[in-house]
């Protein structure tokens, strides 16, 4: 695992989870979960397939509302804003989709450009364009400005879809799944630009994935999420010493079989 | 294996009626919420009129041939009827009536139901399960306002438009057939057919067209925007689009025949 950076401010707590509850039906996935994660710090979210993670950074992007519990974004109670006070934290946030989730009758520049047109109206033309060649250029992909989505690959379009929330250069970044269905090389490539992002844009990221490589390639600490609650949170090398044997049995599986 | 036990479940009438109830109060909520959200701000003027480039240009082609052989072939199957009482210089005034009065409304809402429904539907769908509607509100975009207020604006405002053109094109597809076979000049057709139209038979069209397009953009963008199950979803988004603007448009349109009758007769 990489060493703790130095830029992680643990005075400031960015994200704080507080008794998080949610159910969809009789299926409890949250069940009364805590997580402080600090200022600069990649904190990756691990679990098996439905058990939450997804819901978990749906809720801390506003898309999901909480049963019980708080989940507070740069000291906002997400669940307890308005449409506006909400849209201006989302400004803050940037959202790596798993499926990338690009604007598929857009090509890539204006998969860029959209939301910074919309949202910063007082940028010129130049200004614009400068700024969708620095985020393309950040995930190694300038290349592909006139493309459509549908003629990238799996990984390019993840690449693209970070530079469109770094685009507004957002003090957290979520990303869900960042490595899902790639292959080992393409995953290993979007666990550097991960890092990068850290390392150039001083996010705090969540990244929710079930990819152990990933989680030891990017994650300053790690939370294990089983059965609707954290099971163990810290650094990847203390997580898997535990003896906990359903933490062991995720590391074997993803590391032995 | 355990003796199992069969779950029962309380429907008010039966499982299909209360989802066919329960489907009218969310379109009506969903139809609310636009209301809501048209007059506030931001406006998304550039985007609504892209829609209504979509809903509007892109739908003349469809609505010229269909219009155009709906007045000959309405024209043409009118005639022999006429003819038993030899009243074929009626034809012009009945063509009108019926071209106005009810078909022009009518057949563009059934064109735009089934070309620009299934779209919306489609689009919407793709986009819900593409996670693209999600990328749009962590972006701080209203999706509702951008992707459905903009759509139902464009239709609403086009069917009208598109009313009126239709019901012209089909009404010179008419006179060439009457031209053809009665001789009938240009000029003597289109003031026989006008003679016998009413502000009313306009007023009233135009106001179904309205309702029709504001029908279609709001049962397409709501199958769209709240499709499940993946690409087998939005499948069904598309082509429940259709049937259930389609059937919500005869229904209108028998209630608006009757109240404009009442008008007529009062």
């Amino acid at each position: 695992m990489k060493k703790m950076p130095a830029h992680i401010n643990k005075d400031n707590v960015v994200i704080s989870i507080r008794n998080l509850e949610k159910s969809f039906g009789k299926n409890h996935v949250l069940r009364g979960i805590n997580l402080d994660i600090y200022e600069g710090e990649n904190m990756v979210v691990l679990g098996r397939s439905g058990t939450g993670k997804s819901v978990l950074i749906k809720i801390l992007a506003g898309l999901m509302r909480p049963d019980h519990g708080k989940a507070f974004v740069l000291g906002k109670d997400v669940a307890h804003l308005n449409y506006r006070e909400l849209d201006q934290l989302r400004l803050k946030i940037g959202f790596s989709f798993q499926n990338s989730a690009l604007y598929d009758s857009m090509t890539v520049e204006e998969n860029l450009c959209f939301p910074l047109e919309r949202h910063f109206k007082h940028l010129s033309n130049r200004e614009v364009d400068l700024a969708v060649k620095d985020a393309l250029k950040a995930v190694g992909l300038s290349h592909t400005i006139h493309q459509l989505p549908s003629e990238l690959s799996g990984g390019q379009r993840k690449r693209i879809g970070i530079a469109r929330t770094l685009i507004l250069q957002p003090a957290i970044m979520l990303y869900d799944e960042p490595t899902a269905g790639l292959d080992p090389i393409t995953s290993q490539e979007i666990n550097n630009l991960i890092n990068e992002v850290q390392n150039r844009y001083h996010t705090t990221s969540v990244i929710i994935t079930h990819d152990l490589t990933c989680a030891k390639a990017v994650g300053d600490r790690v939370a294990v999420l089983l059965d609707g609650k954290f099971v163990n949170v810290g650094r990847f090398a203390t997580v898997f010493a535990s003896d906990d044997e359903r933490i062991k049995s995720f590391y074997d599986y993803n590391f032995v079989t | 294996m355990g003796t199992t036990k069969k779950r029962s479940r309380h429907y008010v009438v039966s499982r299909q009626m209360d989802q066919f109830f329960f489907e009218i109060y969310a379109i009506t909520q969903f139809a609310g919420r636009f209301f809501k959200e048209v007059f506030l701000p931001p406006y998304e003027f550039k985007e609504t009129v892209r829609q209504c480039y979509n809903v509007g240009y892109k739908s003349l082609a469809l609505v010229s041939v269909t219009s155009f052989v709906t007045g000959i072939v309405f024209t043409k199957q009118s005639r022999p009827s006429l003819a038993e009482f030899g009243a074929t210089s009626w034809l012009p005034s009945l063509v009108a009536i019926a071209i106005i009065r009810a078909l022009a409304p009518l057949v563009t809402a059934l064109i735009a139901a089934g070309k620009v429904g299934s779209n919306i539907g489609a689009e919407l769908g793709s986009m819900k399960v593409s996670e693209q509607i999600d990328a749009l509100e962590v972006s701080a975009i209203n999706p509702f306002k951008y992707l459905v207020v903009t759509r139902v604006l464009a239709t609403t405002l086009m069917l009208p438009l598109l009313m009126i053109y239709m019901a012209l094109i089909a009404l010179m597809g008419a006179y060439l057939n009457v031209h053809a076979n009665e001789q009938v000049s240009f000029v003597s057709f289109f003031e026989t057919a006008f003679r016998s139209i009413t502000y009313l038979d306009i007023f009233s069209s135009v106001l179904k067209s309205l309702i029709f397009g504001f029908t279609i953009g709001i049962v397409s963008s709501y199958k769209g925007y709240t499709t499940t199950r993946g690409t087998q979803g939005v499948g069904i988004a598309a082509n429940t689009a259709v049937v259930a603007a389609m059937f919500l448009i005869f229904i209108e349109e028998m209630i608006i025949v009757q109240i404009i009758n009442w008008f007529r007769a009062g």
